[in-house]
């Protein structure tokens, strides 16, 4: 259902992703490890259509939609999420009433009606009993205040909410404690369905534990390096980043 | 594609709503000012010697005064000879039952209907057409309670003493240039008295039109509340699309007795010019409240959305002690609309409190500046103002500056500012945007978020449509 090739992208005149491909069909988790400043991030943004990134080539077909082509709010009413690394606060904006509008909007695009007060109402509150999150948080502006966790937290809450088809989460493990983690896990557990697709970035093996993958990939250098299924996570935790640089120096080699 | 088309359409529609002109038949006096104008003005209104004089007084002061230029404003030269003083339609019926169905139609399309069967509930309006009050709803219930809502016209007929005992009592005739020039030549307005004790039933609102073209209008507002007595007041102002600048000058005085409360808000919507500057009125305002009595209150909320420039700083004067002012503003300047706007809070009695809340919004090129005066006189031991001041930048290419004035004698006196600028931020449309929200609907759900302290001020419909309002005049600021 996402299928990148090629994908080449730039960032002030730096070139950060050097041709990467990444297939993931719908049911699949998975995972992507790697240093830091190799372009998880930039992945991620480039997916959910951010400004300021320069696709020099490759193609991102998303269902039957070449995903490029589409405004960041068309990926998310398509049914791609992105859980970020930083969210960001919106003082004043209701978290609930955000919400809303951002699910009518996705809602209206796709042609389905909108839902009135008591309904959106309804669906939060199923979606709070399966997340345990306090609706403490829905009645604070957008991330306003919110500790790091709380936010990360918020993060899964809205992906619950608006139930995507591929959610790319970026980072959402870390800062958090023990708890926070096994609720982030039990959520993407809890949404994992045979229409629905995971990227999961991250630096842990330990959530990988509590979602499991289906594969694992290492990026590194802007390139999927490395391919494997979850076992590859504890090689890499227990040999570190600089094993696969030895595997691949072969490789390098040949011109 | 064919819905984009539409969609652009209709917001090129949307822009300015209020834009159209009623075909009415109207009577002028010729464009000029002079002494005579000003008798035949006061004649037509069959006003008292007393009314005549005062004018003529106030107009030969005016021309003594220069024209003010301390604003951070550009304004152009305005030539007060090109300007009629006084329009109005030519029908002029006696009771709302009479009233030209054009102009009932016209407040009907500006959402404000007066007539019996749609009168909006729970706020009696005084609807002011050009030069002159077209009707006031409600009337009956409102006698019953012994408040007065009428035209100021109607006031200087029927009440005379009480409009003698205020009329200039809080923003005397010299005050500045525009309020002399308003004095000389105001042509209508509201006038409210709520007696001792009573909590007016409704809300009341006077809804301002501007139809006639090459006219000012100059309207003037008394509103005076005695002992312990309570009124909620809405002033809304729209005008018709055109490429001329129109002046418009006003003077709202408030006077609150002991314990008595006003609470006047407006959603100011004059057509601002177009997106490169050309027509909108010139808004040139003097709006002040006296906390005459002890433990008054009085509280300014305002939207300032329209209007090519906005001049005005709605203002407390705390005489008595323990009385408190507020001064809830959002200002918003898009394309090249620029706005001069704030307050003033003279503390004079003991335990004074007073509290300025400003959002400035700036988008395209406008200019939107904050001035504000908190002054503590010597007699006024204990008092307290807390300020905060805010700024809202959308895109490179506008500004928003504060200039805020403090003079305190009194040694007891706590005074507080905190002031921020921010920018919507890249990162906040894109989080907004990659949830589903729309582009305009992001920034709009931001500016709201921002304003947010104010718009709960508001009574709820005003909230509504203040929002409402942001969200037009917002259209085109990003992308
Ligand atoms: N706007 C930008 N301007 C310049 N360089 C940028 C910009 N955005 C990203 N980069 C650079 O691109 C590279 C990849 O960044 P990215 O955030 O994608 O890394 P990451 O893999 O997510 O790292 P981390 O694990 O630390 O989160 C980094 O070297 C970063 O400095
Ligand atoms: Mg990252």
């Amino acid at each position: 259902m996402l299928k990148i090739e090629n994908l080449h992208v730039s960032v002030a005149g730096k070139e950060i992703l050097k041709g990467l491909d990444l297939a993931v069909r719908p049911g699949e988790v998975h995972a992507i490890m790697g240093p830091n400043g190799a372009g998880k991030s930039t992945l991620g943004n480039v997916l959910a259509g951010r400004d300021g990134y320069e696709i020099t080539a490759g193609t991102v077909d998303f269902g039957d939609k070449d995903l490029l082509q589409l405004e960041p709010e068309e990926r998310a009413a398509e049914g791609l999420f992105l859980a970020f690394q930083y969210p960001v606060e919106i003082p004043g904006v209701n978290n609930t009433y955000f919400l809303k509008a951002a699910l009518n909007a996705q809602r209206k695009y796709r042609g389905e009606s909108e839902l009135d007060s008591m309904q959106f109402l309804k669906l939060v509150r199923e979606k709070l009993r399966v997340l345990h999150i306090s609706d403490e948080l829905l009645h604070r502006a957008v991330n306003a205040g919110f500790s790091g966790g709380e936010k990360k937290r918020n993060e899964i809450f809205q992906m619950a909410l608006l139930e995507p088809r591929v959610a790319i989460l970026d980072e959402t493990d870390s800062g958090l404690d023990i708890d926070a983690l096994k609720m982030v896990a039990e959520g993407v557990n809890h949404m994992r369905s045979p229409e629905r697709a995971f990227v999961v970035i991250t630096h842990y093996q330990r959530l990988l534990d509590y979602i499991v993958p289906d594969y694992v990939h290492v990026l590194a250098e802007g390139r999927i390096v490395e391919s494997g299924d979850k076992t590859l996570a504890h090689k890499l935790e227990q040999h570190g980043y600089a094993w696969l640089d030895e595997r691949r120096v072969p490789e390098r080699a040949t011109p | 594609m064919a819905t984009e088309h539409n969609d652009i359409e209709t917001a090129l529609n949307r822009r300015y709503e209020a834009g159209f002109v009623t075909d009415i038949e109207t009577e002028y006096l010729p464009p000029g000012l002079s002494e005579d104008v000003i008798r035949e003005l006061s004649a037509k209104k069959h006003e008292p010697q007393w009314m005549t004089d005062w004018r003529l007084k106030a107009y030969r002061h005016w021309l003594t005064m220069p024209v003010p230029e301390w604003a951070k404003l550009k304004i152009g030269p305005i030539d007060f000879q090109a300007i009629s003083y006084y329009a109005a339609p030519k029908a002029r019926p006696k009771s709302l039952a009479e009233v030209d169905p054009k102009l009932l139609e016209t407040y009907d399309k500006l959402g404000v209907p007066l007539h019996e069967r749609a009168k909006l509930a729970g706020v009696a309006v005084d609807a002011v057409f050009d030069s002159v009050s077209v009707g006031t709803t409600f009337r009956k219930e409102l006698a019953e309670a012994g408040v007065i809502f009428c035209s100021l016209s109607e006031a200087i007929q029927e009440h005379p003493e009480l409009v003698q005992k205020y009329l200039s009592s809080v923003v005397p005739i010299g005050d500045n240039y525009f309020a002399a020039l308003n004095c000389a030549v105001f042509s209508d307005g509201s006038f409210v008295f709520i007696p001792k004790g009573v909590r007016c039933p409704m809300e009341l609102s006077t809804y301002f039109r501007i139809n006639a073209v090459n006219t000012g209008q100059f309207e003037r507002t008394l509103i005076i509340a005695e002992e312990g007595s309570y009124v909620s007041y809405l002033e809304g102002c729209t005008a018709p699309q055109r490429d001329e600048n129109q002046l418009h000058a006003a003077v709202v005085e408030l006077v609150a007795l002991d314990d008595a409360q006003i609470k006047y808000s407006t959603v100011q919507n004059w057509y601002p010019g177009d997106e490169n500057g050309v027509g909108g009125i010139y808004n040139f305002v003097t709006k002040r409240g006296d906390c005459r009595g002890a433990r008054s209150k009085i509280s300014w909320t305002q939207v300032e959305t329209g209007s090519a420039i906005t001049w005005k700083y709605p203002s407390c004067v705390l005489r008595g002690d323990d009385s408190t002012g507020e001064f809830y503003s959002v200002a918003l300047t898009h394309h090249a609309q620029q706005a001069d706007t704030g307050t003033k809070m003279i503390h004079i009695g003991r335990n004074t409190k007073s509290k300025i809340i400003s959002k400035g919004i700036s988008a395209g090129r406008g200019q939107n500046s904050y001035r504000g005066l908190v002054k503590v006189e010597k007699s006024a031991s204990g008092a307290r103002n807390y300020t905060q001041c805010d700024s809202l930048l959308i895109g490179k290419k506008c500004g928003a500056h504060t200039f805020p004035y403090i003079e305190v004698k009194h040694p007891s006196a706590i005074v507080e500012h905190e002031a921020t600028t921010s920018k919507i931020s890249d990162d906040q449309l894109f989080y907004c945007r990659s949830r589903g929200l729309g582009e305009e609907d992001a920034v709009s759900m931001i500016v709201d978020g921002f304003c947010k302290q104010v718009f709960k001020e508001l009574p709820m419909e005003f909230a509504v449509e203040a929002k409402k309002l942001l969200e037009v005049s917002l259209e085109g600021a990003v992308g």
